[in-house]
C-alpha cells in the first residue's frame, strides 16, 4: 500500500525533475559525473540515498523492483530500501533478476545477464575514482576536464612494482568511451567485465557526494591496467558450495570453531534458481556445513 | 484563453511524469530507437510529445528558449501556469524548443564548460516526420548502429566533435520522440541522397 | 540454510519494537512531554533547530524525544522532515539591530550605549551539582525591570564610524541555497555562513579553537555577542509589502580581528561573524572565529596550511548528517569487498612465499 502521507515514491515533484535533469545528462555524457541537489532522504547518508534518489526519480507504478546489497535480496539494508519503495511508492518487489525491472544494488552485478528491458542503479559511496589520491574536488574535477589521468597509472604502477600486481581488488577504476575514468561503485573487479556492452541501461547515484553519473546500454568500459599487467577479473578459486557454480563471485562463510570454510554464490537469486533447478554443490555432501 | 492555459497538464503528476520520463530517459540512453510518450495537452504549434517533455523536466529552475513558432502567446500563458519556468533567449536556456530551422544557429547555445560540461542546453526539435531511416547513428546506447531521421548531418558531426561538451537533442513528432546526445557519432548512409525531406 | 540469511525484515521489525520500548524505559516513570522538553530541555531544542536548519521548537522537542536525547538523530530526523516541505518563499533579511536582547556583551568596551546585559546565562555560575534540582525543580523568581525601549546598536557600527573597521557593505544579491543547489567551490562567503550556522557544533568548535592555538590565528575580541528576538518578515507580492510572520530566536556574535593595512590603506580591524538560531552562544562564537580564518584570501593574508583556513577541508566535513552517516555505514556488510581483498592478499602472500613460512612455523 503506498504510504498517501507522501508523494508517489517519496521525493517531491520538483526534486524527482532536477534528479532526471542530471540522469538525462549523465547519459549524454556517459562517465561523467553530474553534480545534483542531493536531498536529505530519511536514511542515512552512506546507507544508499543516492540510489534511492535515483530510484525514486525513474520508478513507475508498474515497475517491479529488486534490491540487493552484496548480492542478497535479504540483508537488512536490502530489506530495509525495499520495503521503503514498497511504501511509498508501491511498487511490486521481487527478487528473482530476471522478473525486475528495476534493480538497485549495492556492491554487485547480478550474475545472471541483464536486459534491454532492464535498469540497474547502484548505489555509490565515493564517486569520484582520483578521491584517494587527490582529496580535493577543486583538483580531481580539474584532472577530468583535462583528461589528466597520469596520477592513477602511477598509483597503479606503484602497486605492481610492490606487490607484483595492481593491489586494487574492489572499486577497480574504469575508462569510459576512451574519455572519462569511472568509480563503477566498490563492486569487486570480478564483475568490471559486465559494466561494459550490457544491454540494461546503468545508473550509479552518490547522495551524500552529491553526484549522478550514468553508462548508456552498449557503452564501451574498460578496465585501466597495463600491457604487460593486464586487467583479471578474479574471485575465489572454488566452486559455490550450494549450487556448484563454478562462474559465480563467492562469498566465504566461516562454518565452524575450527575455521570450517564454506563458499557459495553471493548472488543469491542465482544460487537459489541453479538449486531449484537441481544443481547442487559439493557441500550437501557435508550435511554439517548446510545445517 | 485563460481557461485554455489552465488545461493540459498532467492530471496525475506524479505518475504521469514518472512514465514519461521513463520515455525520455529510454531515448536519450538508446540514440535513435523512436519511443512513444503522451500526457500532455500543450496549444499549438507543440506536439503532445514536445508539451510532455517541458512538463516532464522543466519549472521555475529551467530557463526556456522558444524558437521561432513556438513562441506563441498560447504556449507563454501555458507554460507559465504548469512549469513557471522563466523565459530566455537562447545563451542562457537550458532548454530550447522550436523547428529545426528556427533554432539556428546551434553556436548561440551553452554547450557546457570543461569542468561541467552538462551544463550546456538540451533542444527539443519539432520535427514533421521522426522515422528509423536516413543517417546512420553509432556510440553509447546504441549495440552497433540506428537510423534516423535527422534533419542534417553536418551539424550533428561537428557537435560530436565537442564532446564531452555540446549539445543534446530530442526530436519530438506528434506524441512520439527520439534523441540524440552529444555523444553519438552521425554518418550520412552509403548510397543515400541527403534527405532534405528530413528538415521540413 | 547457514548463508542465506533469511529473516532480514523480522530481524528490524523486531529491533525497532525493542528500540520503541527503550526509548519509553521504566514505566514506572512518568513519560515526558514534548512541552517539558521545549521549555526544560531548550538549549538543545536550540542545537537541534540550529543544525537541524528548521525553526520549530515543538518539532525539535519530538525530534529529541524520538531520539532518545541523541542530538545527531534528532538533527537527522528535523532535516528529512524539513526537507519534503514545500517552500512559500524566502523572509525578508532579519535586522538583527532591532533585536529584543535577553543577552549583549562586548567585550572590547567597557560599556556601551544598550548596556551589557549577562541574562540567562552559565557564565559565572560556579559548576557545582545542585542537588535540590534533584530533589525538587522549584526555582524563585528572577529580578526584572522594565526594557529599555529603542534599538540596541552594534558595537561595529561604533567603530565603523571611525573607520576603524572593514566596511561590510550592503548587498542585495540573494544568497545561494547549499540545500536546493549541490556545494561547489570556490564557496563565497555567504554559502560559507550558511554552510557553518547548520555545521556541527563540535566541529565547528575544535576549528575555532584551532585557530585560536596558532593554527590560522586571528586575534579575535568578541565585539558583540547577543541573543534574542527579531521579526520575521515577508514579501507578499499581493499585497505589495512585508508583513511580519513571526519571530525567531537568534544569536548574533561580531568579532573584531586583527587589523590589516599597507602602505596605501591604514590600519583596520577585520571581521568575522556568526549568525545561528537560538541560544547557541559557544556555536555563533565557534562560527564567527572560522568565518574569519576561512577569509584569508579577500583578506591577502597567507595560507598557513591551517584546517580552519581550507574551505573545501571545512565544508566538506561540517555536517554532521553527511559525517555521521558515512561513517555509521561501515557497519553495513562489506563482505563482497573484503572477499576480493582477502583473495588478493592471499595470492600476493602465496607468490611471497609467506604461506610456506607459516607451514613452516606449525
Amino acid at each position: 500500500m503506498t504510504d498517501q502521507a507522501y508523494n508517489f515514491a517519496y521525493l517531491d515533484e520538483q526534486t524527482k525533475r532536477m534528479i532526471r535533469r542530471a540522469i538525462l545528462k549523465g547519459l549524454a555524457i556517459p562517465g561523467y559525473q553530474v553534480p545534483f541537489a542531493s536531498r536529505e532522504m530519511p536514511m542515512p547518508y552512506g546507507w544508499g540515498t543516492g540510489g534511492v534518489q535515483v530510484s525514486a526519480a525513474i520508478l513507475t507504478p508498474d515497475d517491479t523492483f529488486k534490491v540487493i546489497d552484496q548480492g542478497a535480496d535479504d540483508t537488512t539494508n536490502a530489506v530495509s530500501i525495499r520495503s521503503f519503495f514498497e511504501r511509498t511508492a508501491g511498487v511490486a518487489t521481487t527478487t528473482a533478476t530476471s522478473a525486475a525491472s528495476v534493480i538497485q544494488t549495492r556492491h554487485r552485478i547480478p550474475e545472471e545477464p541483464l536486459t534491454e528491458d532492464q535498469i540497474l542503479v547502484y548505489q555509490v559511496p565515493i564517486p569520484e575514482p582520483l578521491r584517494f589520491l587527490e582529496p580535493r574536488e577543486s583538483e580531481t574535477r580539474k584532472m577530468h576536464s583535462l583528461e589528466e589521468y597520469g596520477l592513477m597509472h602511477v598509483k597503479l604502477y606503484e602497486d605492481i612494482s610492490r606487490h607484483g600486481h595492481i593491489a586494487t581488488s574492489y572499486a577497480y577504476p574504469v575508462k569510459v568511451e576512451e574519455r572519462y575514468v569511472m568509480d563503477p561503485s566498490p563492486i569487486p573487479k570480478f564483475d568490471n567485465p559486465k559494466l561494459g556492452d550490457m544491454a540494461a541501461i546503468q545508473l550509479f547515484g552518490a547522495g551524500r557526494e552529491q553526484r549522478i553519473y550514468a553508462l548508456p546500454p552498449y557503452t564501451q568500459v574498460v578496465s585501466l591496467d597495463f600491457e604487460d599487467h593486464p586487467f583479471e577479473a578474479t574471485k575465489a578459486d572454488q566452486v559455490c558450495g550450494l549450487c556448484g557454480a563454478t562462474d559465480s563471485y563467492l562469498d566465504e562463510v566461516i562454518v565452524d570453531d575450527a575455521g570450517g570454510r564454506l563458499f557459495c554464490c553471493s548472488d543469491t537469486d542465482y544460487c537459489t534458481a541453479r538449486r531449484a533447478q537441481g544443481h547442487q554443490g559439493p557441500a550437501f555432501l557435508d550435511s554439517e556445513a548446510v545445517a | 484563453m485563460l481557461a485554455d492555459a489552465l488545461a493540459g497538464g498532467f492530471d496525475t503528476p506524479a505518475t504521469q511524469s514518472a512514465h514519461a520520463f521513463r520515455s525520455v530517459m529510454e531515448a536519450m540512453a538508446r540514440p535513435g530507437a523512436i519511443q512513444g510518450i503522451q500526457g500532455g495537452a500543450p496549444p499549438a504549434p507543440l506536439s503532445v510529445a514536445a508539451g510532455t517533455v517541458l512538463l516532464t523536466l522543466c519549472d521555475t529552475d529551467t530557463p526556456i528558449y522558444l524558437a521561432g513558432k513556438a513562441d506563441h502567446s498560447d504556449v507563454r500563458a501555458w507554460l507559465a501556469f504548469h512549469t513557471g519556468a522563466p523565459l530566455t533567449g537562447p545563451s542562457h536556456a537550458m532548454f530550447a524548443i522550436g523547428d529545426w530551422d528556427a533554432l539556428m544557429p546551434l553556436s548561440s547555445y551553452p554547450i557546457g564548460t570543461s569542468e561541467y560540461p552538462d551544463r550546456s542546453t538540451t533542444l527539443i526539435v519539432e520535427c514533421a516526420e521522426l522515422e528509423a531511416n536516413g543517417t546512420t547513428l553509432r556510440g553509447p546506447g546504441i549495440n552497433s548502429k540506428a537510423m534516423l531521421s535527422l534533419p542534417e548531418t553536418r551539424a550533428f558531426q561537428d557537435n560530436r566533435a565537442l564532446f564531452p561538451l555540446g549539445l543534446d537533442f530530442i526530436f519530438t513528432c506528434g506524441d512520439r520522440l527520439a534523441a540524440l546526445p552529444r555523444s553519438t557519432v552521425v554518418s550520412r548512409s552509403h548510397g543515400e541522397a541527403a534527405p532534405a525531406q528530413g528538415a521540413f | 540454510m547457514y548463508v542465506a540469511v533469511k529473516g532480514g525484515e523480522q530481524a528490524i521489525e523486531s529491533a525497532h519494537a525493542w528500540l520503541a520500548e527503550e526509548r519509553r524505559g521504566d514505566l514506572n516513570i512518568a513519560e515526558l512531554s514534548i512541552a517539558q522538553i521545549r521549555e526544560q530541555l531548550k538549549l538543545a531544542v536550540d542545537r537541534v533547530m540550529a543544525e537541524g536548519s528548521l525553526y520549530d521548537p515543538d518539532l525539535a522537542a519530538l525530534a529529541i524525544k524520538q531520539s532518545r536525547g541523541d542530538l545527531i538523530e534528532a538533527i537527522f530526523l528535523i532535516r528529512a522532515y524539513r526537507t519534503t516541505l514545500p517552500r512559500f518563499g524566502a523572509s525578508e533579511p532579519v535586522d538583527t539591530g532591532a533585536m529584543a536582547c535577553d543577552r549583549r556583551i562586548s567585550a572590547t568596551f567597557k560599556d556601551l550605549p544598550g548596556g551589557q546585559v549577562l541574562g540567562p546565562t552559565f557564565d559565572y555560575t560556579h559548576r557545582l551539582l545542585d542537588f535540590k534540582l534533584a530533589a525538587d525543580g522549584e526555582t524563585p523568581d528572577a529580578p526584572s525591570r522594565e526594557s529599555v525601549p529603542g534599538d540596541v546598536p552594534h558595537v561595529t557600527e561604533f567603530l565603523n564610524r571611525e573607520g576603524l573597521i572593514e566596511e561590510a557593505p550592503h548587498d542585495d544579491t540573494p544568497p545561494p541555497d547549499l540545500t536546493r543547489e549541490p556545494l561547489e567551490m570556490p564557496a563565497d562567503r555567504a554559502l560559507r555562513l550558511q554552510a557553518l550556522t547548520r555545521a556541527d557544533e563540535g566541529f565547528t568548535l575544535g576549528l575555532a579553537y584551532s585557530t585560536q592555538r596558532g593554527y590560522a590565528r586571528n586575534h579575535a575580541f568578541v565585539g558583540e555577542l547577543r541573543i534574542g528576538k527579531v521579526a520575521v518578515e515577508m514579501d507578499i507580492p499581493e499585497l505589495g509589502f512585508a508583513i511580519e510572520i513571526g519571530e525567531v530566536t537568534l544569536t548574533e556574535c561580531e568579532t573584531v580581528n586583527q587589523f590589516k593595512g599597507s602602505k596605501t590603506e591604514p590600519p583596520q580591524f577585520t571581521r568575522g561573524y556568526g549568525l545561528v538560531f537560538g541560544q547557541s552562544e559557544r556555536k555563533a562564537i565557534s562560527m564567527a572565529l572560522v568565518d574569519r580564518a576561512l577569509r584569508w584570501e579577500e583578506l591577502g593574508e597567507d595560507n598557513v596550511g591551517a584546517p580552519a583556513q581550507d574551505t573545501e577541508f571545512v565544508l566538506y566535513h561540517a555536517d554532521n548528517i553527511q559525517a555521521t552517516g558515512f561513517l555509521e555505514h561501515i557497519k553495513l556488510p562489506h563482505y563482497v569487498d573484503f572477499q576480493s581483498e582477502l583473495e588478493l592478499v592471499r595470492k600476493l602472500r602465496r607468490e611471497a612465499g609467506a604461506d610456506q613460512v607459516q607451514e613452516a612455523a606449525e
